[in-house]
């Protein structure tokens, strides 16, 4: 099967029917709950303490009801209508839910965020799904204004599945104009089609 | 939307970087959702928050019982007003107005929308 970013741009790809069967699928779902627990370990939270966090591509609130489970506040933004109302306020989630195309960049002021999460979501920021969009400035749009959302010390998690060495190339060295410093962390080898994640460290604000 | 997270919203057009906090509320239907207090949390965010720009938008939908300034000490009662108003208090229905470039961000069954057009972005 194609890959999902190839055949539609993501608020398209997850429509009504994609959106249900996303979040009724439960191989799906515990890959989903796996890779949220994974990118909050890495976030490194202090302990015992509720954080305020940024789900990138909060889709359904799948990764949002784990946050709610673990005591965080959450804001999460996802581009797909569908996604959004029809099935994550059916969830009831706690988090705060936005319409919104990260690549457009974000409005939040600076230091608000205490961490970023974003599972399976920025692969989706490397295509050029209309002829006006550039990937290059979309991810440097993205990058920067998190960047500047999280407060000074805050990580990010980004669990993506890229294409090929190109795009990781493309998204690491983006983020590290934009500020944030850190690695990829590629998830265990030799099992197909594992997903790799990517750690950043916002270490200082601009 | 809750107002905490109004306060921490900015306008994000393109080029937009100057007198584009706090949004402007315009018709705005609200809503009280009812959360477990937690004053540790609560405390945490307090920094983080424009006192200033909180006060503004809450004049707007009608809470005129904010003091001008934070004060240094409070006492739980405050925490609780602020956590009914911060926390509890949902904007479901409305716009919001940025006061320098004029783009409005619909809010629609308590979800805002940012999208921006083309050449917005
Ligand atoms: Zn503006």
């Amino acid at each position: 099967m194609s890959r999902p970013e190839h055949q539609a741009p993501p608020e398209i790809y997850y429509n009504d029917a994609e959106a249900k069967k996303y979040t009724s699928n439960t191989r799906i779902q515990s890959v989903q709950a796996e890779l949220t627990y994974r990118a909050l370990e890495l976030l490194n939270l202090p302990e015992d303490e509720p954080a305020y966090l940024l789900d990138i591509g909060c889709g359904s609130g799948l990764s949002g009801e784990i946050l709610d489970e673990e005591g965080h506040m959450w804001v999460g933004m996802d581009i797909s209508p569908a996604m959004l109302p029809e099935v994550a306020l059916d969830r009831e989630v706690e988090g705060d839910l936005f319409l919104q195309d990260v690549g457009q960049g974000m409005g939040f002021r600076p230091g608000t965020f205490d961490g970023a999460i974003s599972v399976s979501v920025i692969q989706w920021l490397c295509n050029a799904d209309r002829s006006s969009h550039n990937p290059k400035s979309r991810l440097t749009r993205f990058f920067s204004t998190l960047y500047s959302s999280l407060r000074r010390g805050a990580k990010a998690v980004f669990q993506f599945y890229p294409e090929n060495d190109d795009q990781c190339e493309l998204l690491m060295n983006t983020a590290m104009r934009c500020g944030f410093e850190g690695g990829l962390i590629p998830t265990e080898d030799g099992k197909p089609k594992m997903p790799k994640a990517l750690g950043e460290d916002g270490e200082d604000e601009p | 939307m809750r107002l905490v997270v109004h306060n921490m919203l900015q306008c994000h057009v393109k080029g937009c970087v100057s007198n584009n906090f706090p949004l402007q509320l315009l018709d705005v239907e609200l809503e009280i959702q009812e959360i477990e207090f937690n004053p540790r949390f609560l405390q945490n965010m307090l920094p983080r928050l424009d006192w200033r720009a909180f006060v503004t938008t809450a004049a707007q939908i009608g809470i005129n019982s904010l003091p001008q300034d934070l004060p240094e000490v409070f006492d739980e009662d405050f925490l609780k007003k602020l956590h009914r108003i911060l926390f509890e208090t949902h904007i479901v229905q409305g716009k919001m107005i940025c006061a320098n470039c004029s783009h409005e961000y619909p809010v629609k069954d308590g979800i805002p929308n940012m999208l921006l057009s083309e050449d917005e972005a």
